[in-house]
């Protein structure tokens, strides 16, 4: 096995990093694929609360870099799926801990017994963010239907590109297809005008999701959540099948042309 | 073959091609020619195109004589066949090897002068800074929250959404130009404007300082200064 590492990163905070990276990796760990979720959101660490593993820390990420334990020790077994592993951040620690070299080193040591490894990135562009892109084949930019949000993803889009990382892939997470149609949100046509960059994913918002965070149980799980199919859905695209985008947009009788046409001034 | 005289300006004169075939004949044709419309040809610089002919050396000298008294001055000879170039060499005659020259600029349409260009053939994305004391060339979109500052013009080809100073010297006979100008903020020497709200589909703009006011055009062809 040669795992295929992804970053998710976003620039803005709460846009839904830590919730994607736990869903995605559920669904490609429920494909059958030995799977890796790695918080590098050092000092900041949640992704095990997502992922409902809290309790069973004993080592973390900066453990196995300064020497203190083995890489198998600081993995945590999920409880549901078999093939799933978390490799969490350390909390007591800051993001100097860790330097791209080593985390590169540490992925490249998990590649030959998983097939993916999915890095959560935490928000901004500093040595966090540098940590986290460092080891990626392919980087996942995450982002909200709002202007603060896509400005955001822009300049990490920049980053990205002049790191030479290759083209990143687009999720665009908590989108409301009711306010789109009303012209009070961008739509993801709005966003990729700007970003120019591979969609792999909408999700929508779902209420769903803040209790399965909450629970820590990623709603990828749940087979009734609207979200969590999204993700399953994003994960099939990452292993490469050819899925279509479900049409959240699309339920506009002619009432909603009309009021959309008068809305915006006869331009539409 | 069957050719006659073709005489055709070329970037750097005239260049006079002569047909094939006897050498008195040619040259008879090239001065009747240029007889028949004395005043134009006075003070031209004239290149010759010999091709396969063969010319020695006291024929190209009788010949550029016979131009001077025309006030055509020959300037060089080129030609296929060894003598000729031998001859022509012998006369310091041969072609200037080609030295591409700048397109000429009409003055007043300049705006900047003596200043170099920046080519960026990319996307500018947020956060990405541009400074450059020349004119700069985007061919690409400019986004939200990238920046660039030149001292000259500014040509977009994609669109403009973030915030470009043109002149940035103070120098306003600048101009931004784009694809779809719709500026985050837009500078051109001390002016600054926002972009109004834009009705209808993007066209190609220009903006500039007119009578003291930094305007937005539709770009057109003619009208123009």
């Amino acid at each position: 096995m040669t795992a295929k590492t992804a970053t998710l990163t976003s620039g803005k905070g709460g846009v839904g990093k830590t919730t994607a990276t736990a869903n995605i990796g559920v669904a490609l760990a429920a494909q059958g694929l030995r799977t890796v979720c790695l918080d590098a959101d050092i000092g900041l660490r949640n992704l095990d609360v997502v992922m409902g593993l809290e309790n069973r820390i004993v080592y973390d990420l900066v453990d196995v870099i300064e020497g203190r334990c083995k890489l198998r020790q600081a993995l945590i077994k999920d409880k549901r799926l078999a093939d799933l592993y978390l490799l969490p951040a350390a909390q007591t620690r800051d993001k100097t801990a860790v330097s791209p070299q080593d985390m590169v080193r540490l992925v490249d040591e998990m590649r030959a017994e998983f097939d993916w490894v999915l890095i959560d990135s935490p928000a901004g562009i500093e040595r966090g963010f540098r940590n986290a892109i460092a080891p990626a084949d392919v980087v996942l930019i995450v982002t909200n239907p709002e202007v603060s949000a896509v400005r955001d993803a822009d300049r990490i889009i920049g980053l990205i590109e002049a790191e030479e990382k290759g083209p990143p892939k687009l999720i665009v997470n908590r989108m409301k297809p009711e306010m789109v149609r009303r012209g009070e949100m961008l739509g993801t046509d709005d966003i990729l005008d700007v970003l120019a960059i591979e969609l792999v994913g909408i999700v929508p918002e779902d209420d769903s999701i803040v209790v399965a965070s909450n629970q820590g149980s990623p709603a990828a799980l749940d087979s009734r959540s609207r979200a969590g199919k999204a993700f399953r859905q994003i994960a099939q695209r990452l292993t490469g099948e050819q899925v279509p985008f479900d049409e959240l947009e699309a339920k506009d009788g002619f009432f909603g042309r009309l009021s959309r046409l008068v809305k915006s001034g006869g331009d539409a | 073959m069957d050719s006659t005289l073709e005489i055709k300006g070329s970037g750097d004169g005239l260049l006079a091609v002569l047909p094939d075939g006897e050498w008195s004949a040619s040259v008879q044709a090239l001065l009747t020619a240029i007889d028949q419309r004395a005043e134009f040809f006075r003070g031209a610089q004239i290149t010759l195109e010999l091709g396969e002919v063969e010319a020695r050396a006291g024929e190209l000298g009788r010949l550029r004589d016979a131009l001077a008294t025309r006030e055509v001055h020959l300037r060089a000879v080129r030609g296929e066949h060894p003598a000729t170039q031998e001859a022509a060499a012998n006369l310091g005659l041969l072609p200037a090897p080609r030295v591409p020259e700048p397109p000429a600029i009409p003055e007043g349409e300049a705006g900047v002068e003596g200043e170099e260009s920046l080519f960026i053939q990319r996307t500018l994305r947020s956060g990405h800074k541009v400074h450059f004391t020349g004119h700069v060339v985007v061919l690409g979109d400019v986004n939200p929250g990238a920046e660039i500052v030149a001292g000259g013009n500014v040509i977009v080809w994609g669109r403009l959404r973030g915030m470009v100073h043109a002149g940035a010297g103070g120098e306003d006979t600048a101009v931004v130009c784009a694809l779809d100008l719709a500026p985050t903020q837009l500078r051109i020497g001390a002016h600054i404007a926002v972009s109004p709200d834009r009705k209808g589909k993007p066209r190609p703009e220009t903006a500039l300082i007119r009578d003291g006011q930094l305007v937005a055009e539709p770009w057109a062809i003619e009208g123009r200064r």
